[in-house]
């Protein structure tokens, strides 16, 4: 599905989060929101999602207005910064539990939705961990549970906030992979906030650079490296 | 090894002498405090044995007492876990003006006295009231009468569940709501599934706390009711009444019934925190 941001503004209270801002993501892309702290890069994402409605401007998906779809009709698959996994429930709960919501005359089967659940705990090669709490796993592999959450739901894009943020190093260079596997394996329309250049550069086939509220650059890795277009980014992007 | 001859102990741990007369000093305190007083009640109570102690509790008054008590304990526990629910709900998952008002409004049936809290109702809705006069008209009297009782009691144990609540909820932040909204879920399936069992624990300490309370409130009840015996008075007037009667048996008998009820809801907690230990762990809380 593609994306469209058509003049998107947001305004808390007097102080602006948002200038007036627009941005295609093609279908099937994997789009890193880069900036530092108060760029305004989570606040966009949070629009998509349905979580913040903006003070003016548009969405579309696939070419119709989203602006006002609510927050359970968009089918964003989101996987928060510390990943929100409800802790009174197991992992299994945990995936399902966007399956057992749906409307009696949409939902599964309880054995259909156990199977689902199995499938995406293979996707993401944590195949036994179904009866565990979320106090049990690791970072790591409460990340991962979070994503497996995010698509049970079959979403039409993917949201992803800071997603690598609470981990260690080396876990973050593995779950990297693991996210561009998973994108390409559902071919689904990916973004993904960051405030990590590298992660941006290396992980995204397009970087939208952010800073103040407004958008500074949209490019390929490679293009925003070899042609930054103002001094911040310059900044920015060598660390 | 080090030489263990030396006196060697963490810099976080006291001396032998001084753990001993800490201890020391909180068992008298408890013993002071808390045991000698409830082990009085209950001798007191059975001063002329068993037979006499039940006797003075099961005249027609004293069985209109413990009614009335568990009749407004069972509307105002309720009716406040929700509001509590509600307050600490919208105090803690919105932002708006005047929120900091608000907690301290939530927090001002601690602050006043019971007695005034009381008054507050007699004026408002008392015979010579405007509002009062009207109900009292129409067959509906708010004072001296249960509903005014009921009133009272919500009044003073108001802050228990939603203080219980709101820190937890502003800690737990708003985070899992908005997961359970992005995979479909609607406002009453969030309350349900994910916001109510996660705080569960404090809900229940809150209707605990709130319970207690409500079956021992003495001052607003004292004034809103007009102490009619056998009708309007609870087991707390009760049990004044009866003391400044000298009927002390009975009194202390009333009063270790009450005090009964209180430990029983201890009891209650205990076991429930007990049976759920793993929840509990589970949901880092106590």
């Amino acid at each position: 599905m593609h994306i469209d941001i058509d003049e998107i503004s947001k305004q808390f209270g007097a102080t602006a989060a948002l200038h007036p801002v627009s941005l295609a993501i093609p279908s099937g892309a994997l789009v890193a929101l880069l900036g530092p702290s108060g760029s305004g890069k989570t606040t966009l994402l949070r629009i998509l999602g349905g979580l913040e409605f903006p003070s003016s401007g548009r969405v579309l998906f696939d070419g119709q207005d989203a602006t006002h779809l609510s927050v359970q009709d968009r089918r964003a698959g989101f996987v928060f910064q510390s990943y929100a996994l409800f802790r009174h429930m197991t992992v299994f709960d945990n995936i399902a539990y966007g399956l057992t919501a749906r409307p009696r005359a949409t939902r599964p089967e309880k054995a259909e939705i156990a199977r689902r659940v199995t499938r995406l705990l293979d996707l993401i090669q944590l195949p036994h961990i179904g009866a565990r709490f979320p106090s049990q796993l690791s970072g790591g592999q409460r990340q991962r549970v979070a994503l497996a959450r995010a698509l049970a739901i079959e979403p039409r894009m993917l949201l992803l906030d800071e997603p690598f943020g609470a981990l260690d190093a080396k876990v973050r260079k593995e779950l990297r992979q693991g996210l561009r596997d998973i994108h390409d394996t559902t071919g689904l329309t990916t973004v993904f906030v960051t405030h990590d250049q590298e992660e941006a550069m290396e992980l995204a086939d397009l970087v939208v650079v952010m800073s103040m509220g407004r958008i500074e650059q949209i490019g390929r890795p490679q293009d925003i490296r070899a042609r930054p277009a103002s001094d911040f980014v310059r900044d920015f992007i060598t660390v | 090894m080090s030489d263990t001859s030396l006196p060697f102990r963490p810099a976080t741990e006291e001396t032998p002498l001084t753990r001993r007369l800490l201890i020391g000093v909180a068992v008298l305190g408890l013993a002071l405090l808390v045991f000698a007083p409830l082990a009085a009640v209950f001798t007191e109570a059975l001063a002329d044995g068993w037979a006499a102690a039940l006797a003075s509790l099961g005249n027609h008054d004293a069985r209109s007492a413990i009614q009335l008590t568990l009749i407004i304990t069972a509307i105002a526990v309720p009716m406040n876990a929700a509001f509590g629910i509600a307050a600490a709900w919208f105090i803690t998952k919105f932002d708006f003006r005047g929120k900091a008002f608000l907690i301290t409004l939530i927090d001002l049936p601690f602050s006043v006295s019971p007695v005034v809290a009381g008054l507050c109702i007699v004026l408002m809705f008392g015979a010579n009231s405007l509002v009062g006069g009207w109900l009292v008209a129409h067959g509906f009297p708010i004072v001296f009468a249960l509903p005014g009782i009921v009133l009272a009691t919500m009044f003073v144990t108001f802050p228990f569940v939603a203080r219980e609540l709101i820190p937890v909820m502003i800690e737990q932040g708003r985070a899992e709501e908005e997961a359970a909204l992005t995979l479909g879920a609607g406002g009453w399936r969030v309350f349900w599934t994910v916001t109510l069992p996660n705080i569960r624990w404090a809900l229940l300490y809150g209707v605990l706390l709130c319970n207690a309370r409500a079956m021992g409130e003495f001052g607003a009840v004292a004034v809103v009711s007009g102490k009619i015996r056998g009708q309007t008075a609870t087991m707390p007037i009760t049990i004044e009444m009866l003391y400044n009667e000298y009927l002390s048996v009975a009194a202390f008998s009333m009063a270790a019934l009450l005090t009964a009820l209180a430990l029983l809801t201890l009891l209650l907690k205990t076991a429930l925190e007990r049976r759920h230990a793993d929840a509990l762990a589970a949901s880092h809380r106590h």
